[in-house]
């Protein structure tokens, strides 16, 4: 132990300071005890009661500045006093203005009057606390959060209706409001047509194929999944229906869900006769009559829903994409006797759903954790069989982990995994650019894909997979970089989420019939 | 749909709750977007989360706005009044020549911490009802002692909090309310009764109080006529106090009221020269009289039904407890009382500390104190922090209250009036605690004050008020 004292002459710091300054003193490496003060003569006794006090010391004046420091052996005692002295040297904070950050929504909106929009992402327990928060200080919601009771959601819903503000949520992925996108969105050009949906990347689709076509959004409103069930009865998709149908930019509306529950089907379609804008429909799998029976335009599929929207929403002209039946022949033709099966792996759950209602037109037996057939309902953990649709955004995989467009863990497994069933013809695959996706979905895939096509060459098969991108050239990463190594990796790009399902079902038409 | 194609005619603007990532993604697209500090409210906990829905359900919601509007209004209307000194025994409600009052909530001689102890022992020997410091704990240990909480006898205790019969005490009386607050005088110094010590020296400076000091006050109170604190408070405040910590400015405003008074009266100038070398010994003198200000303004609002509002906050060394305003007497809300951070004397570490003391916070109870560290940059080091932060920790205590007090303001933040009313709702919707500054006494009987910091309450406290609230009003 060494004691070194260091007195600066006509020094003055103000004692609380100067407690502060030696407390952090005495957290140095190799300080026994700091000791940083003014030559006062209380200082001094105090000094003299350790034992410590040195003639220099005791010189010392009031105006004086004392650094005395105790340090185990082996010390640097310079680098002890350098460091005390940095500790003396105040520094202005960096960054100048701080931020003001808020811990309650009441807080924020109180300080910021201009605040118009609450995005809330929180446990599903708090979930519908906050956004009855945000409500309550007048601000429109978007609920990202899934796992709130249905009753609390109708309560929101009404309260939201009453004030009115839109309550778009809970479990909603998806919104472009005043052409910003909100969670997982991409990036599209301002425009006329509005949607309203009850599916996240249903909606994703559809706007980014008007986007293709040369058109724009002006609004995507999104009202979580439950939105068309009977106990919620579709109070968002009708008030969004209302504001769409009252906004000068929107020229045409369209709507997509999972088939409504009947009696909402109606009170929903209903809103078609009084909205003053043609209407779209794409309710995936649903009946054409009802909607042409209520003055709307039925869609068969997100493509459809597009480009009708772009038709009668616009000058443009907008075809859909055709199916290049030549490429299918080339495919199956390299496909051995016993591979039969389609497998689709997907992020979307309405890219999951398109694709799969393209199979169901033909053969009822498709498998998939998202089958509304009890009878053809594959659990997570089950291995596939037959033709086998699995959504990885469905709450079986995403419990306790996030959604795959962001963690694409668990589909990268599975698809090594189908690579090894000799009777697997074509694996189908969706990969999401955009808002809050994953920063490469492609360049994480890659040498899964690798892995996959080297297991079945191995076996002596070629494994046909298909990759649909869905994305904008405005989006980020680059949407035909990802396209291009996709095809690098020998895997056959589609243009649409539509044409995916077409592709699929062409494939398995000719191997089941082979 | 008026609203929501508002909504669409304005720009973006979002206050985003939860997930960080959301929040770069919508800036870059060019809209406004501030992300919450978001922590579970209630810490998560489902019971207390069943009360503050209970007390948020829209009717009993406005129940308590109207009756928080009240009690904060009572605070910042109350005006308090410096009018006396005068023996406990002779001003005191309820006390006795052998009654102790000490600081915090209820607790019996044997769970007393060190600190309370030594001043315990201290007084009585003070007091003449023992010879000495060993005789003193076995009285203190007989139960023929009453001890009892300042709070419930219309009084603050600094630190121990510990006050006996012959101490002289200030008389404050709300002239907007009638009632009156009682406080001990300030010892100054660091080896003092209520930091612990009580040694010869001690009892010595107590006895000096006694004799001169206490009665030369009250006679100067006399001559002098009372003297408003709610307007020196609010000087104070602008001359860069916070009035718990430091009291530089307030000390040389109650001295200036008070020296012409002290001159005319009978002492000798030998012990007039005492009393003012003993005023200029420590800027703490006045660290009491502000107690007292804000004690006599809280009991005003307190006993307002319905009110969610913190009347008081004190802690006795081993428990922190509260009252609120809705829930009337002597009902206290405890949990364990917390480590204070700050920088210490030389040659004493944080292991030395006795646990978080004194009817001190009271002061953040009004407002001022902690709540207002942006009036008192040169006391910033206390939370080793910037000025910046300082501002920050007003601002934030603005988020646990229920509004400001225009009497009381504060230049830096453009004269905004001090954060007025904790709200128990908002301090567990928030997870934000109150703020307190508060010195440091060493854990052990005899040593005394060991250096100065800042603490917050156990947030329990304000959970089982949260629970006794919610049956009482939901």
């Amino acid at each position: 132990m060494s004691t070194t004292a260091v007195v600066k002459k006509n020094t003055y710091f103000d004692s609380v300071s100067l407690m502060a300054i030696s407390t952090k003193a005495n957290g140095l490496d190799g300080v026994a005890q700091a000791f940083v003060a003014m030559g006062t003569e209380m200082n001094k006794g105090v000094l003299g009661n350790l034992g410590l006090l040195t003639p220099e010391l005791e010189a010392a004046g009031t105006g004086d500045l004392m650094i005395v420091a105790e340090t185990t052996d082996g010390t640097d005692t310079d680098a002890v006093l350098a460091a005390i002295e940095e500790l003396l040297v105040r520094k202005a904070p960096a960054g100048g203005e701080s931020a003001v950050t808020y811990r309650t929504i009441a807080a924020a909106a109180q300080d910021r009057p201009d605040a118009n929009l609450a995005v809330i992402a929180v446990n599903g327990t708090f979930a519908g606390r906050e956004a009855r928060k945000a409500l309550e200080n007048g601000l429109n919601v978007m609920l990202f959060s899934d796992n709130v009771p249905v009753g609390e959601e109708v309560a929101l819903k009404q309260l939201a209706h009453d004030k009115g503000l839109l309550m778009m949520g809970p479990d909603c992925g998806t919104a472009i409001i005043n052409n910003v996108g909100l969670c997982f969105a991409n990036a599209v050009r301002p425009g006329s047509v509005g949607i309203v949906a009850a599916s996240g990347t249903g909606s994703q689709e559809v706007s980014v194929r008007v986007h293709a076509l040369g058109a724009g959004i002006s609004q995507l409103i999104g009202t979580g999944g439950r939105d068309l069930s009977e106990e919620v009865g579709g109070i968002m998709m009708i008030d969004g229906i209302r504001a769409l149908a009252a906004d000068p930019a929107t020229s045409v509306i369209v709507l997509i869900s999972k088939p409504p529950a009947a009696a909402v089907e109606k009170k929903v379609l209903a809103e078609i006769a009084t909205a003053g804008k043609p209407v779209v429909v794409w309710f995936v799998g649903g009946s054409e009559e009802a909607v042409v029976a209520a003055g709307g335009h039925f869609a068969t599929g997100s493509e459809d829903a597009a480009v009708q929207a772009v038709r009668l929403g616009t000058e443009l002209e907008a075809v859909a994409g055709e199916l290049d039946t030549a490429r299918i022949d080339a495919v199956v033709a390299k496909l051995g006797a016993e591979q039969r099966y389609v497998r689709g792996l997907f992020c979307g759950g309405t890219l999951t759903d398109e694709a799969m209602y393209a199979l169901l037109e033909d053969t009822s037996d498709v498998w998939s954790n998202i089958q509304k057939n009890p009878d053809r309902k594959l659990s997570a953990d089950s291995p596939s069989t037959g033709h086998t649709f699995l959504d990885f955004g469905d709450d079986e995989f995403t419990n306790g982990r996030p959604h795959p467009m962001i963690d694409p863990s668990l589909r990268l497994a599975r698809l090594v995994e189908e690579a090894r069933d000799p009777e697997v013809a074509v694996i189908v695959m969706d990969f999401i650019l955009g808002f809050g996706a994953h920063e490469d979905p492609v360049g994480v895939t890659l040498p899964a894909i690798a892995e996959a096509r080297q297991i079945a060459a191995d076996a002596g098969r070629h494994l046909e997979i298909v990759g649909y991108v869905l994305g904008t050239d405005r989006d980020a990463p680059v949407l035909a970089d990802q396209i291009a190594a996709l095809e690098a990796a020998g895997v056959t790009v589609t243009a649409s989420s539509t044409e995916t399902g077409q592709y699929a079902r062409a494939i398995a038409r000719k191997v089941t019939n082979a | 749909m008026s609203t929501t194609n508002s909504l669409f005619s304005s720009d973006l603007n979002v206050v985003n709750v939860g997930l960080a990532m959301f929040e770069d993604d919508i800036a870059a697209q060019g809209a406004e977007v501030t992300t919450l500090d978001w922590t579970p409210p209630a810490g998560g906990k489902p019971e207390v989360l069943a009360a503050l829905d209970a007390l948020g359900d829209l009717e009993v919601a406005q129940k308590i706005e109207a009756a928080n509007a009240e009690a904060v209004e009572r605070i910042a209307n109350s005006q308090p009044m410096l009018v006396g000194f005068g023996r406990a025994l002779d001003v005191v409600p309820g006390m006795t020549p052998t009654t102790i009052l000490h600081s915090g909530p209820p607790i019996t001689w044997d769970r007393m911490n060190g600190p309370m102890q030594g001043a315990v022992t201290g007084a009585l020997v003070f007091e003449g009802l023992a010879k000495d410091l060993d005789e003193a704990a076995a009285l203190a240990a007989s139960g023929e002692i009453t001890f009892s909480p300042c709070h419930e006898h219309d009084a603050v205790g600094s630190m121990a909090g510990v006050t006996s019969a012959s101490m002289y005490m200030h008389i404050v009386r709300n002239e907007t309310h009638g009632n009156y607050a009682y406080t001990n005088l300030s010892e100054q110094m660091a080896k003092i009764l209520r930091m612990g010590a009580n040694d010869g020296s001690v009892v010595e400076r107590l006895v000096w109080m006694r004799d001169v000091l206490g009665p030369m006050l009250k006679e100067a109170m006399e001559i002098g006529g009372p003297i408003d604190l709610r307007l020196m408070l609010a000087q104070a405040l602008h001359m860069g106090d916070e009035c718990h910590n430091r009291n530089n400015a307030g000390t040389l405003l109650l001295q200036q009221a008070l020296a012409p008074s002290l001159l005319q009266t009978s002492f000798t100038t030998e012990q007039k020269k005492q009393v003012f070398d003993f005023i200029a010994s420590s800027d703490y003198f006045s660290g009491p009289t502000w107690m007292a200000t804000a004690k006599a303004a809280l009991d005003a609002a307190h006993g307002i039904e319905n009110s969610t509002v913190v009347t008081t906050m004190a802690r006795n060394g081993v428990e922190f407890g509260i009252r609120v305003s809705g829930l009337a007497g002597n009902q206290w809300f405890t949990g364990p009382a917390g480590t204070v951070v700050g920088p210490m004397f030389a040659g004493y570490k944080p292991e030395d500390s006795g646990r978080d003391i004194g009817d001190s916070a009271i002061t953040e109870t009004y407002g001022f104190g902690g709540f207002t560290m942006s009036a008192a940059p040169a006391i910033v080091a206390l939370v080793g922090g910037t000025v910046q932060e300082a501002m920050a920790y007003t601002r934030e205590m603005g988020e646990i209250t229920t509004s400001q007090n225009p009497n009381v303001t504060i230049p830096a933040l453009d004269f905004q009036g001090i954060p007025t009313g904790i709200d128990v709702r908002k301090v567990l919707d928030t997870g934000i605690l109150p703020i307190i500054n508060t010195a440091i006494a060493h854990k052990d009987a005899g040593i005394g004050m060991i250096g100065a910091g800042v603490v917050n309450p156990p947030v329990e406290a304000f959970e089982k008020a949260a629970a006794a609230l919610a049956e009482v009003i939901g």
